[in-house]
């Protein structure tokens, strides 16, 4: 059975649709990219995902139950899904220590010691052990996105979504951060990954998925959507972006 | 081309070679010397302007008071030293009284502020009333001149002959100081709140906490931190608003000097008053240009609030 099922979403903005009939299933242990221009709609369908926006048609589930229904609680739906933003969005008046620990100790009650005990952990798991007691500004992106990483891990989520989250990063800290998310394939987690890097897609993907202007074009291996896309407009897509790293 | 290759400017290439070597060994060139002892000629050239600007006008403002034809009676009606003394201790007593009114009311009024600033905040239709309610609030007792406010309480309430309606001009003196600055202080609060980016919110709210726990961990303390200079603003001005309390008689600074200058016909009681609320509020009005330079040195270094 499907993780994650999307099944005709749709979502509006002042009579604009920016998702136009979204289908898309998600299996456990699958990494899943969604490419496309900016604006294509990929970070509102992982925003849509995680309840942050409420869509407008169509349902989504997770783990075989419908999230979008009224009665959901989406504090439920969010226990069970990380989320890791563009701009990392770290919280700038707590070290990195409490923002690790913050969710594990007020939502999931984990006693302080214990979290801070898994915290640490994690961090040193992700090269971080020496910036525990830092404030998130005295970081670089990279570190400050990888702490985002570590925050969201720190629940034990089903699934993790990454909106974008090299986009904001010097093209020398990328590596940083897609070594964390090869780590993460590696040790099972699904995740669905909004990106601009296509080689990393190309690279991590089991499945690619291509939207443009809120509609899901085409869907495939990396091999199939990078080396033979059925539709044209992903080949121009996939073109004018080769055409831009030639530059 | 070959000129280029062959004759890089020294000082350019170096760092590259060996930048803390390079660093370690720098002397102040003669351009350096010269252009800061020019910039020490400049800084003492505009202090000796701003001095005598500075004497110049105090000189020409003393001049035109002291030779105006009323001066003798001011200086007799404001300026009295007998008078000033005698009154000193009264207006002080009283002073303490106003110093006990503003800690009071200082307190109440962060915590109605910060309170009614969080009703406005809640999205859940249960609590239309109450934010209707908060809504209410502030519209209404912003609107209210502070000393029309003490008048509607401190005589208003007691008239109302309620059952354990407190009838102590002091305290329905705080009760008005905290409603009407309550209502300022919520919006001073509310603003802060606002000012948190939504991607805050939205990082916080995608780990699961619950709307309470965001405001309570993530937004709050981010916004408070950020309201602090104009908080101290307002408490400066309450500081000195704690002397309308005087219209419903409790023996406070005003009340006391007020008293004095009746009974002698002389003002210098009302410039000890005065001195001494300045005494209160300058060092407040300082501690308000500190922390507001240190934010905005934070935000221009980046820093954590």
């Amino acid at each position: 059975m499907s993780l994650l099922t999307v099944e005709g979403v749709w979502k509006n903005y002042h009579h604009h649709s920016v998702l136009r009939g979204i289908d898309l299933e998600v299996a456990p242990h699958e990494v899943v990219c969604l490419i496309g221009a900016s604006g294509s709609g990929k970070s509102t369908l992982l925003r849509c995902v995680n309840l942050l926006e409420t869509i407008d048609d169509g349902a989504i589930y997770l783990d075989g139950s419908d999230i979008t229904e009224v009665r959901t609680d989406p504090d439920d739906v969010r226990r069970r899904i990380g989320m890791v933003f563009q701009s990392y969005n770290l919280f700038p008046h707590m070290t990195v220590l409490d923002n690790v620990t913050l969710a594990p100790r007020k939502v999931h009650k984990t006693r302080p010691d214990q979290a801070e005990a898994e915290a640490r952990e994690l961090l040193a798991r992700f090269g971080l052990a020496d910036k525990a007691d830092e404030y998130p500004d005295r970081l670089s992106g990279g570190q400050q996105q990888r702490v985002a990483i570590v925050r969201s891990l720190a629940t034990q989520p089903r699934l993790l979504l990454l909106d974008e989250v090299t986009s904001a990063l010097d093209p020398t800290l990328v590596t940083e951060v897609l070594a964390v998310i090869r780590e993460l394939k590696d040790a099972g987690m699904t995740m669905i990954i909004a990106t601009h890097e296509m080689g990393f897609a190309r690279d991590i993907a089991d499945t690619v998925c291509f939207l443009e202007g809120g509609v899901l074009l085409e869907h495939g291996s990396p091999e199939q959507i990078f080396t033979t896309p059925a539709h044209p407009r992903t080949r121009g897509f996939l073109q004018r972006v080769l055409d831009a790293d030639r530059l | 081309m070959t000129e280029g290759e062959a004759a890089p400017p020294a000082d350019s290439d170096a760092p590259e070679a060996a930048a803390p070597a390079a660093l370690a060994q720098w002397t102040k060139s003669d351009r350096q010397i010269r252009r800061e002892a020019d910039l020490r000629r400049r800084a003492r050239r505009s202090t000796s302007i701003a001095t005598a600007s500075t004497i110049v006008v105090a000189t020409a403002v003393v001049v035109a008071v002291t030779a105006s034809p009323g001066w003798p009676r001011v200086q007799e009606a404001f300026f009295n030293p007998s008078q000033f003394a005698a009154a000193f201790p009264d207006v002080w007593r009283g002073f303490l009284l106003n110093v006990k009114i503003f800690l009071i009311a200082e307190l109440l009024i962060l915590i109605i502020g910060l309170v009614v600033a969080l009703v406005r905040t809640l999205r859940s239709p249960v609590f239309f009333p109450l934010r209707a309610a908060a809504v209410f609030y502030t519209d209404v007792f912003r609107g209210i001149p502070t000393i029309l406010l003490i008048y509607l309480i401190g005589f208003g309430i007691p008239a109302l002959e309620l059952q354990g309606a407190p009838n102590d001009p002091v305290t329905l003196g705080i009760i008005a100081l905290v409603l009407s600055y309550g209502a300022y202080v919520a919006e001073v609060f509310r603003s802060g709140i606002e000012s948190v980016h939504p991607s805050q919110r939205a990082a916080a709210r995608s780990l699961a906490l619950s709307h309470g726990q965001t405001m309570r961990y993530v937004v709050v303390p981010q916004a408070v931190r950020r309201v602090i200079p104009p908080l101290l603003n307002d408490f400066v001005s309450l500081q000195k608003d704690t002397a309308l309390v005087s219209v419903l008689g409790p023996l406070e600074a005003l009340r006391q000097a007020s008293i004095h200058a009746s009974s002698t016909f002389n003002y210098a009681p009302y410039l000890c008053a005065a001195l001494l609320f300045i005494a209160l509020t300058v060092p407040m009005a300082r501690l308000t240009d500190h922390l507001a330079a240190r934010t905005a040195r934070r935000q221009m270094a980046g820093g954590h609030l």
